[in-house]
């Protein structure tokens, strides 16, 4: 895809969120930084509140840079990008609050007013989330191994699969 | 064979939300409070592979089934069903059309009352629902809080000490919980007031929505006020934020019905009768417009402008002509010309005031 105001590819994909529609944005990396560095090349009005908003809600002082380096993180258990949650609006697995922690931070606020939660809690321990977490990563290398004809490597994921669900199941802690 | 039987089995009864009992019930029509929750050890679905979907449709089910709170509800494999009968289930509101429409492993449990359902792999594994009739919020919470309970004996849920259970939107984290109130509000629709009553509640953070949830047009003047906000509050502030705007929405609803009756009594009487000449009368009818009269009906029979007939009576016909209602009871595939021809004659034989014979679905 190329760039909205040139012919250089487009690698900043910004999705406006503050107009009364949704604005979709395809830059090139000068022009990205141009579209958010605050402006004083556009003394558009409306153009600057939109800069405002988004450098607001990204938190002041995010270069383009920052941003295309945020949107390319990639959640280690479950393989979402902060890109693609940001397209359609779903996160991929229960760590994603934990990895995108300050990312999601500004946007729970915003539909939240609030960041802690008061309520119900599970009256039983859990058990131990990083198990859990480690549980949906093996699984997900499994599902790799397995399209990629790594029949050994799967094998031995379904082992330790098993080994972790097993112990987990039985209240134990794997070591 | 099973499945017609438990489908069919439902035509028969009127569903919980339906009933037209409970608190307030000439306006409010049901209560409902659905709570979202994941297991921790598996993706969020929309993430999840085919496998992992499967995985967790089989445990969750497994699981319920071994709770003899839960052992019995009846499990229809969403994916196994006809279009026609997904349609079914969504216009019961047993299932949401997210559910109906999406694709691979979901299934959904339902008690025999209808008054609670357990969608398994929606937008989260798992979405629990009960449903009042009436305006009862505290008793729905009760009832669903407790089934939570029972369920998180057998799965570990996907929980974090500072936002509480986590949800793969994250407009839902925190409690997971949406409660919402269904009003029918025809009155504030005529003396167009309603615009404004909605921007007001907006102001306060509560969602406004039609008969059938997110995007649904408000037919036959039903509307859905829910909470926005889950995080940060605790689950009974989130019923008190909008049990304490139901009686004044209610308040707004019957002045609006006085002030028509004071007003213009005649015309009211007019329109009602009018609504109901048609039901009673026309040969081929919309869902659309029967919607639209049957609401203008039921507010007579509100105000006891339309003599002999019951709100239960009308509250189930709101449902019952509804497609996939009409051609589960009819049991036959009906294309949309069909279809309004056998609601024109189902509105007739259950709306004509004398008496019959026998009391047919």
């Amino acid at each position: 895809m190329k760039c909205q105001h040139c012919e250089k590819p487009a690698t900043f994909h910004i999705t406006e969120l503050t107009g009364p529609e949704l604005l979709e944005l395809h830059l090139c990396e000068d022009h990205a930084r141009q579209y958010l560095t605050p402006a004083e090349a556009e003394p558009s009005e409306v153009s600057s509140s939109l800069t405002e908003s988004l450098t607001k809600q990204l938190k002041i002082g995010q270069t383009a840079e920052e941003l295309a380096r945020l949107d390319q993180r990639v959640c280690p258990v479950c393989g979402i990008s902060f890109y693609e949650f940001r397209n359609v609006g779903r996160l991929g697995c229960p760590h994603d609050y934990v990895c995108f922690d300050a990312e999601l931070e500004p946007l729970i606020v915003n539909i939240h007013g609030a960041t802690r939660h008061v309520g119900k809690q599970p009256k039983r321990q859990s058990g131990d989330s990083d198990w859990q977490t480690e549980l949906i990563r093996l699984r997900r290398e499994l599902h790799e191994a397995i399209e990629d004809e790594r029949y050994e490597r799967a094998s031995e994921l379904r082992d330790e699969i098993k080994r972790i669900e097993g112990l987990v199941a039985s209240g134990g802690r794997p070591e | 064979m099973e499945l017609d039987r438990t489908l069919n089995r439902f035509t028969a009864q009127c569903g919980e939300w339906l009933r037209g009992c409970g608190p307030e019930s000439d306006i409010v029509i049901s209560s409902r409070i659905r709570l979202a929750r994941n297991l921790a050890d598996f993706p969020f679905v929309r993430r999840c592979t085919d496998h992992d979907r499967a995985a967790v449709e089989k445990a969750i089910r497994d699981r319920l089934n071994n709770c003899a709170e839960l052992n019995k509800l009846l499990f229809l494999d969403v994916a196994e069903l006809e279009a026609v009968d997904r349609q079914f289930l969504v216009e019961r509101q047993l299932i949401s059309r997210e559910l109906a429409e999406s694709s691979g492993a979901r299934s959904v449990g339902i008690d025999p009352h209808e008054q609670f359902s357990v969608m398994i792999n929606e937008e989260d594994h798992l979405r629990i629902q009960l449903m009042k009739s009436g305006l009862d919020l505290e008793s729905a919470w009760d009832q669903v809080n407790q089934i939570d309970d029972v369920i998180e004996s057998q799965v570990n849920y996907a929980f974090h000490e500072r936002l509480g259970y986590l949800t793969a939107c994250p407009t839902n984290v925190g409690t997971g919980m949406r409660v919402s109130v269904m009003l029918h509000l025809p009155a504030l629709v005529i003396t167009r007031q309603i615009e404004k009553v909605f921007s007001s509640l907006q102001k306060i953070s509560l969602a406004v929505r039609g008969l059938y949830g997110e995007g649904s047009q408000a037919m036959g003047d039903f509307y859905q006020i829910s909470n926005q906000i889950t995080l940060g509050r605790s689950e009974e502030e989130l019923i008190r934020q909008v049990g304490d705007v139901v009686p004044v929405l209610i308040d707004y609803e019957r002045r609006a019905r006085e002030y028509l009756i004071r007003e213009s009594q005649q015309d009211l009487h007019d329109r009602v009768s009018r609504a109901y000449g048609i039901l009673c009368n026309a040969q081929t009818i919309s869902s659309e417009e029967t919607m639209h009269l049957l609401s203008s009906v039921r507010m007579g029979i509100n105000l006891g402008l339309i003599p002999g007939i019951e709100i239960p009576t009308v509250n189930q016909l709101f449902i019952q002509t509804q497609p996939a209602h009409l051609q589960k009871i009819r049991g036959i595939e009906l294309g949309t010309a069909d279809r309004n021809i056998e609601r024109a004659l189902y509105l007739q034989r259950h709306l004509a005031k004398k008496p019959s014979k026998n009391s047919e679905n």
